[in-house]
């Protein structure tokens, strides 16, 4: 497919993701609402990982730690402020900053693969249980109470930016957060399509050869570690907003591999496929829960060996290479009939940029 | 006196299990790079195997020492010639395969056996150092781990299968051209290291308590410490394990086991970054 | 379907300030013949299951019992429940599924304190009865709640003295690194001083610790009289096994608020689980004919039922108070239930009499002190009426109807 194709083909989804944003309340009920709400906020944490190992190679078994960090930051400061707006803030910043130093740490110590994954694996770890033994009066700050395993009850939910008594009711709050996966969604488009995005993706092709030819690959790691972990912290603000709750669970070793099996259901190296497997497992996951005569952990183990033997590639990258086949079998029957205009060879675009 | 005596066999004891446990998972991932998600279900399974055998009415030994590592080596058999040799060199794929795995044994095994399972009592009695009492047991398994790595170290360096075993794991394309059937030894060896881990859920059985979901509490620690302890399997294991294990022993004893264990994740992580390659990688390089 | 989503009721938001989210009422008219909608929340898979899974058996005892019976107000009951899958977030979204999608009347549900606290704002939010039906730390005040499993003042402040007076008068306690283990530690801090006891040392531990080795080799250390133990979970019965392994056991004696409650007697060897001293508020050893017929009932329509606990028989006590308090109501109306149970309900049920404080909206019920021999509880002595007075201390919705919070009840005060 050729680039215009392709970017035309991305702008068309974009419109129609707005347009199903906009017109979601009108259809669904609020059950659903809410449940859709949830789902693209886990989808944010989706594409920040999705985006961070997919276009920068960073594989991060703990991005959990970020959206829990950004969740734990927006719960605190909102309970201190009373006011949304500068928790969100909170939310961003706070796991920027971990990311920033934990990046600073694993990066500039050229740490990669598999022992990457691991840090970050056990820094989750590590606030898991940090964050579980906070409970009691002394673990407070300013007026929030951390609550150790109990976590934080109660916590407020969004309201218009810096009018606190303007609480958001359920539809504007999923306005809010499909409205932030979109708005993500692009910036990372965007991003990619801009010269930062283009060096990642040779970092992320051959950090040697990046190397050579001036770019100093643990800078341009870090900076999409941090920006992964930014998203991932709003991710965390927009997951307490829909639930109103936060606890160290949010930490757990289930979650964090949770958000793996998505992305390699929904397809690595794509932005849409990481959100394609969120709001898939996630709703068969709460679709299990429903049924009563078998173990749960039995029907989803089950799903994801079947997946993974059938469908190595993740749904999306399946789907592009079929509508690929076609397009090249179109254009192949073109070419016969004397049509002119070779195929356009796809060799001068960076593996995995579309 | 007694005291410091109690205190080592105790840090001595924690070294232990922690390479028992962890030794089937560096088999498997040091020799074959899948991360096996599923090796706390397969520690769960030989507890299982030796409970039930145990239970059954054979001999307590045999169902640790004998029934445990059959059984739990004929399923990772099974499990590799169904599952993991198509994913070999797909490093996330067989991480997805084995998650998937682990939440299908664990969902198996509760509707089968039911949420508690019945243990089987301690054997060996206890002793006195001094003022202190501990068991014959910790003893034992101190003996069982000594035994394993001498077991694992002479099939891998002097046997021939080690040899073949080494050899594909380097380079298996010129191990296949030399005329050996890299599939086949793949196969044996993630058989072994199944079997080993379900000797170690065997051994932990008596001292542990039995639920479907008690592999979960070991998974992470043992991944932890195969990457700190980095490509050789014996003396990378080792090291790390008894690094990690007198850690976090000293910090429980010192402190709380809270601390304990965040003690043991902090030093994990500061090895990796002083030692990328893990502690073999720097120290023990070309050893098994 | 067109539900009243768009009806917010704006004037309710300042009685659910503390929520700060807005309330949205989803109740309406149901026909006389459309059955009563219970929903029930509780973990099936994963690591809570073993609490869960004989919790479900109550629910579902109690429901066909009660539909046998004529249903209530004429009506039958149907039940709908989840499993949660020991996994926070699905406790969230089942809460909102029950509440905005099944639309039911009242949710029996959440296992572990933390699931608690994560769906009661959102029954509090969509105005759904709400009842949690197991023992835990204590102190939530919330008038849409009801607590009726036992508290710690209910429990511990007969265990204690108890085990003193079979042992002496020092202390190791011994608790899992959360908030029950942390709280219940107090509760036995203080009534070890309140009966001229000593405490020397507070342990706690991170519920995936499977090796004691050093805690053991502590305890010798530090030679109390007593273990006070509030460890919890499949992982934690390590503990036990060691402790037997060490050749410890019978040297020191065990006393524990958690030991017993998922099964534990029958799946440890006899040996590990002989004369650990519990006070709970039920066994299945009772032998009132209340009791009696329970278990029977229940091994009867599932015979692999594995120990039936506290836990099973205050779920089920729990949709009974709620059914009562329905017939006294005579209408489905939560405020009208509330304030009917809120009367003083009392329903006789497999533990005995239970009865509803409409103060704190915890249950006054009798506690059973026992001891494990031969892996059975052996019942050594019984406390009628015991208060939930933990609870007392900090919460009165009488008086404060608004009150909506977990307190960390001040001990030490």
């Amino acid at each position: 497919m050729s680039d215009t194709v392709k970017l035309s083909a991305q702008i068309a989804a974009v419109l129609v993701a707005c347009i199903v944003v906009a017109v979601m309340p009108l259809y669904a009920d609020l059950f659903q609402l809410m449940q859709f709400t949830l789902f693209a906020s886990m989808a944010v944490l989706a594409l920040s990982l999705g985006f961070i190992w997919g276009f920068g190679g960073i594989l991060c078994f703990g991005q959990t730690a970020f959206f829990g960090l950004g969740a734990y930051a927006y719960a605190v400061a909102a309970i201190n402020y009373g006011d949304s707006t500068p928790a969100i803030l909170c939310a961003v910043i706070v796991p920027a900053l971990f990311a920033l130093a934990l990046g600073y740490f694993v990066f500039y110590g050229r740490i990669s693969d598999v022992y990457l994954g691991v840090i970050t694996l056990t820094v989750t770890l590590i606030l898991f249980n940090v964050f579980n033994s906070t409970a009691g009066d002394e673990y407070t700050i300013g007026t929030a109470r951390l609550g150790g395993f109990n976590g934080m009850p109660a916590v407020p939910t969004f309201n218009m930016p810096f009018d606190p008594t303007a609480i958001l009711y359920p539809e504007d709050s999923w306005y809010v957060t499909g409205g932030a996966l979109i708005a993500i969604y692009v910036g990372l488009r965007l991003l990619l399509r801009s010269r930062f995005g283009r060096v990642a993706i040779a970092v992320r092709e051959n950090e040697t050869r990046a190397a050579l030819l001036g770019y100093d690959p643990r800078v341009v790691k870090l900076w999409v570690f941090v920006l992964g972990g930014a998203i991932a912290g709003m991710g965390g603000a927009l997951y307490v907003n829909w639930g109103a709750f936060v606890g160290p669970t949010i930490f757990a070793l289930s979650l964090s591999a949770e958000i793996i099996i998505w992305i390699c259901i929904g397809g690595l190296g794509t932005l849409i496929g990481p959100i394609v497997g969120c709001f898939l497992i996630q709703y068969l996951v709460s679709q299990i829960g429903s049924q009563q005569s078998f173990n749960s952990n039995l029907v989803l183990g089950a799903i994801l060996i079947v997946f993974v033997l059938l469908l190595p590639q993740g749904l999306v990258p399946t789907l592009r290479n079929l509508v690929a086949a076609g397009w090249y079998r179109v254009s192949e029957r073109r070419r016969e009939t004397g049509h002119g205009q070779s195929r356009q060879m796809t060799a001068g675009q960076p593996v995995g940029a579309e | 006196m007694d005291l410091a005596a109690i205190v080592a066999l105790n840090v001595v004891n924690g070294a232990a299990s922690l390479f028992l446990l962890c030794l089937g998972l560096a088999i498997i991932f040091g020799m074959m790079r899948i991360i096996n998600l599923a090796h706390g279900e397969f520690v769960m399974l030989g507890a299982y195997a030796a409970v039930i055998a145990a239970n059954a009415g054979i001999n307590i030994w045999i169902s640790m020492l004998v029934v445990a590592p059959l059984v739990v080596g004929l399923f990772g058999l099974v499990v590799e010639r169904c599952l993991v040799r198509f994913l070999y060199g797909r490093l996330v794929d067989s991480m997805l395969a084995t998650w998937g795995l682990s939440l299908l044994i664990i969902g198996l095994t509760t509707t089968i056996f039911g949420n508690t399972m019945q243990g089987v009592p301690t054997p060996l009695g206890g002793f006195a150092i001094g003022n202190y009492r501990t068991s014959w047991y910790t003893l034992f398994l101190l003996a069982v781990a000594l035994g394993m790595m001498a077991i694992v170290y002479a099939v891998l360096r002097y046997t021939r299968f080690g040899l073949i075993a080494r050899a594909v794991m380097q380079n298996p394309d010129m191990a296949a051209v030399l005329g050996v059937n890299p599939a086949h030894i793949y196969m044996a060896t993630f058989s072994l290291g199944a079997a080993v881990t379900g000797l170690a859920g065997g051994v932990l059985a008596p001292v542990s308590g039995i639920t479907p979901v008690m592999g979960s509490a070991y998974v992470a620690k043992a991944f932890i410490t195969v990457v700190g302890g980095g490509a050789a399997i014996i003396s990378g294991t080792l090291s790390a394990s008894g690094l990690f294990g007198f850690i976090n022993q000293l910090g429980a004893y010192f402190t709380t086991p809270v601390y304990g264990e965040v003690i043991l994740f902090l030093s994990a992580i500061v090895l990796i970054r002083i030692l990328p390659q893990g502690i073999s990688g720097r120290f023990f390089k070309g050893t098994v | 379907m067109p539900i009243s989503r768009r009806k917010f009721i704006k004037t309710s938001l300042s009685a659910t300030a503390a929520l700060a989210s807005p309330a949205i009422s989803t109740r309406y008219a149901f026909g006389s013949d459309d059955p009563i909608k219970v929903g029930s929340l509780l973990d099936q898979s994963g690591a809570i299951a073993s609490s869960g899974v004989t919790m479900v058996t109550a629910m579902e005892q109690g429901v066909a019992e009660i539909n046998e019976a004529g249903g209530l107000l004429g009506r039958p009951l149907q039940l709908i429940q989840y499993d949660t899958q020991s996994n926070i977030q699905l406790y969230s979204q089942y809460a909102q599924q029950l509440a905005l999608k099944d639309r039911v009347d009242v949710v029996h549900g959440g296992i572990t304190s933390a699931s608690r606290e994560a769906i009661r704002p959102t029954f509090d939010r969509f105005q759904v009865l709400y009842f949690y039906n197991v023992l835990y730390e204590g102190g939530v005040c919330d008038r849409n709640t009801f607590c009726t499993g036992t508290t710690p003042a209910q429990t511990v402040e007969k265990l204690v003295p108890y085990a003193m007076k079979n042992s002496g008068k020092k202390a190791y306690i011994l608790a899992a690194d959360y908030n029950y283990g942390q709280i219940t530690a107090k509760w036995m801090t203080k009534y070890m001083q309140d009966n001229g006891g000593e405490v020397l040392s507070v342990d706690f531990f991170p519920l995936d610790v499977t090796n004691f080795g050093p805690t053991i080799s502590k305890i010798q250390a530090a030679k109390p009289d007593l273990i006070l133990s509030a460890l919890v979970g499949g992982n934690h019965v390590s503990f036990y096994r060691q402790w037997e392994s060490a050749g410890m056991k019978g040297q020191i004696p065990i006393a524990s608020t958690t030991f017993g409650l998922v099964n534990e007697p029958s799946t440890v060897d006899a040996s590990v689980s002989a004369d650990i001293y519990g006070c709970y508020g039920y066994y299945e050893e009772l032998d009132t004919p209340e009791s009696q017929a329970f278990v029977q009932k229940l091994k009867k329509r599932w015979p692999d039922i594995p120990y039936i606990s506290e836990l099973t028989a205050a779920n089920y006590e729990g949709l009974f108070l709620w059914a009562e308090g329905v017939k006294k109501a005579g209408s489905l109306d939560r405020m009208a239930v509330i304030e009917a149970l809120e009367s003083g309900i009392t329903y006789k049920g497999p533990s005995g009499d239970v009865t509803l404080d409409g103060v704190t909206h915890h249950t006054t019920r009798n506690a059973y002190l026992a001891q494990v021999k031969d892996r059975k509880w052996n019942v050594l002595e019984t406390f009628k009426a015991v208060q939930p007075s933990d609870t007392a201390m900090v919460c009165n919705l009488k008086d404060n109807p608004r009150d909506n919070q977990q307190y960390v009840i001040d001990i030490d005060s």
